[in-house]
């Protein structure tokens, strides 16, 4: 017997568009549809204070806390220490230096992540080898008749994004090499790297920052002077190593073992087969987690406020204490959280860009 | 030029008294193989029998304990120089192709000369065509591997290790993870390869190949060579009856 070609149908209108995916998701059964119910009024009794206090009854505009009178958000108190928030006790005078140095990175983050430019391979040399050398000396000057800022004066919102880029930067190569080194076939590099991560691993990082800054003095001679921030910076870069190496371990280890074996035979050495062949598949793989781990270190950088330093928390936190200011707290904290979001979810996002547009699909995947 | 010399000479790969454990397990027992240039050698048996095995101790994706392999004349030694240098005249196709998914078919095939032995791109990129021609599919080239059948994949592999120009190609099972339609347009490329006069070693169970192209089977089982024939006498008249067990299983179904 033949069967007949049967002709191919549209979906039943219940089951697509706006109201077949209410129906399949939100109201197909009698509970769910009263739980549906339920959840949106505790949404709007929950949503619509908040609402209200963030813009409806909040005040915006003023320059002291006279001027916040409606019981909503004072936002007076963060617009006018908005430039301590951002720049920390830098200079006032010098502020152009850390605009200039935030908008010429941003420019080069952006030619590297926009599609179809030209040039990226330079670009990103330019970025990772020459660019810390002009933004350090545009930040801390003393050159070019450029005014030396120290970096105790540095803080805010600028001292966030120095600590958190730094760490970022320095984190990935360190933690791929240390990655490789702990699935070396020899011995004593294996060995170093697992010892080098299981003991920056089982420290808590605020441990880590005490003993940058508060021990470590105490080992040196007492006429060297090893700056705070440089301390810090080196201790939350080894720190976030750590855990870097870990993730991109996690990623070499789910690239098949004919991988390996087909740039073996085709005569590849070690670093060309790991630079071309095993690491671009296994970044991939890795990209949520390392990602992960960049937002972790960026929050992280917040705890840099128990040894002194006045990174964004810790700014609006001193702001706070100001007697002129007392009482709004919550404005600043809402502030904080949601300049730390912003940054984190843009990482976020991208990083969830990055994976749809790398799948180059992994059919022969064996 | 002595007459030991030429001999010598005309071996591919030679292995001696070669013997091979994976821990407490003995793998390979007392293997003695020698291939001659041209040649084109099958080897089958059950699965287990360090088929496999052996053929990878020849480019060194696997280490030998005991005896001696020569490739091309060139002794394998733990030395890192000489296994590149034997690895830079020894091709390989591997069951699942280890096609590259991140590269083109293209960047596939230019990747190891343009690399190992730094051809010039665009030099090594025609000579990539010429070759993906000759498996049939020069206009794949710039796909990605995903994006190819099995066959398609498995024709890709065989291009990207004669791009080499390797003086011996080893071919581990090339066939055992297609779908059977796919099968025939991989062994007519390997056949086409052996009427050329490339040196071959062949793990497989298509004894339709063998027949078609092997100037000898070797048979193998539990680590050791128990029979090795030119093809007629093999599969007319095995010797060893495990050999004729083995041949009545794959044959008789």
């Amino acid at each position: 017997m033949i069967n007949e070609q049967q002709p191919t149908l549209p979906a039943p209108a219940s089951t697509i568009g706006l109201v077949g995916w209410l129906r399949t998701n939100l109201f197909n059964t009698p509970m769910n549809s009263i739980a549906t119910i339920v959840m949106l009024y505790l949404c709007y009794l929950w949503l619509t204070p908040i609402f209200d206090w963030v813009f409806i009854s909040a005040d915006w505009a003023g320059t002291t806390r006279e001027s916040c009178t409606s019981g909503g958000a004072c936002w007076v108190f963060i617009t006018q220490r908005i430039d301590q928030f951002m720049y920390g006790f830098y200079p006032a005078d010098e502020t152009w230096r850390l605009n200039v140095t935030f908008f010429a990175f941003v420019a080069l983050i952006a030619w590297l992540i926009w599609p179809n430019l030209p040039k990226k391979g330079l670009v990103a040399a330019f970025t990772l080898l020459i660019f810390p050398f002009i933004a350090f000396v545009l930040l801390s000057g003393g050159y070019f008749g450029l005014e030396h800022v120290e970096t105790h004066k540095w803080g805010g919102l600028s001292l966030t994004l120095v600590l958190a880029v730094v760490g970022i930067v320095a984190a990935l190569p360190l933690g791929i090499l240390l990655a490789l080194g702990r699935r070396s076939e020899m011995p004593i590099v294996r060995a170093m790297s697992v010892a080098y991560i299981e003991i920056w691993r089982g420290v808590p990082l605020i441990t880590v920052l005490f003993m940058a800054s508060v021990m470590l003095p105490l080992f040196l001679p007492e006429d060297m002077h090893f700056d705070k921030l440089l301390r810090a910076l080196i201790g939350i870069t080894m720190f976030q190593t750590a855990y870097m190496a870990e993730v991109i371990r996690g990623g070499l280890q789910a690239i098949p073992k004919g991988q390996y074996e087909a740039a073996d035979a085709l005569g590849l050495g070690y670093w060309q087969k790991m630079v071309m062949i095993i690491l671009p598949q296994a970044l991939k793989l890795m990209i949520p987690g390392v990602v992960n781990t960049f937002i972790a270190l960026f929050k992280d950088t917040s705890l840099v406020l128990i040894i002194g330093l006045f990174d964004l928390l810790a700014i609006v936190q001193a702001a706070q204490n100001d007697p002129k200011w007392i009482g709004y707290a919550t404005e600043g904290y809402v502030f904080v959280a949601f300049v730390f979001w912003i940054f984190c979810f843009g990482m976020s996002r991208y990083s969830q860009h990055l994976e749809k547009m790398l799948h180059t699909g992994h059919g022969s995947r064996a | 030029m002595s007459e030991v010399n030429k001999q010598e000479d005309q071996l591919m790969v030679q292995i001696r008294n070669m013997n091979k454990w994976y821990g407490d397990f003995h793998v390979l027992k007392n293997v003695n193989l020698d291939v001659r240039r041209g040649e084109k050698i099958v080897i089958c048996g059950p699965s287990g029998s360090g088929k496999s095995t052996m053929i990878r101790c020849i480019n060194h994706l696997e280490e030998h304990q005991e005896g001696d392999i020569f490739v091309n004349g060139i002794e394998m030694a733990s030395d890192i120089k000489k296994i590149d240098a034997i690895r830079k005249d020894v091709g390989m196709v591997f069951q699942h192709f280890n096609l590259f998914p991140h590269l083109t078919v293209l960047e596939n095939c230019v990747l190891a000369p343009i690399w190992v032995k730094k051809v010039p791109r665009k030099e090594a990129e025609a000579v990539a065509m010429q070759y993906l021609e000759r498996v049939k599919i020069p206009e794949q080239a710039l796909k990605y591997p995903g994006q190819l059948s099995g066959g398609q994949q498995q024709r890709v592999a065989i291009a990207r290790s004669l791009c080499m120009n390797p003086d011996v190609m080893l071919f581990d099972e090339p066939t055992s993870a297609l779908d059977p339609e796919m099968i025939k347009e991989v062994l007519d490329v390997m056949i086409e390869l052996a009427n050329e006069g490339m040196t071959m070693l062949c793990v497989t169970h298509e004894m339709g190949f063998a027949k078609t192209v092997a100037d000898r089977v070797i048979f193998m089982d539990g680590g050791q060579i128990i029979e090795e024939n030119e093809p007629q006498e093999f599969f007319n008249n095995p010797q060893h009856e495990r050999t004729q067990l083995f041949l009545s299983q794959i044959l008789n179904h």
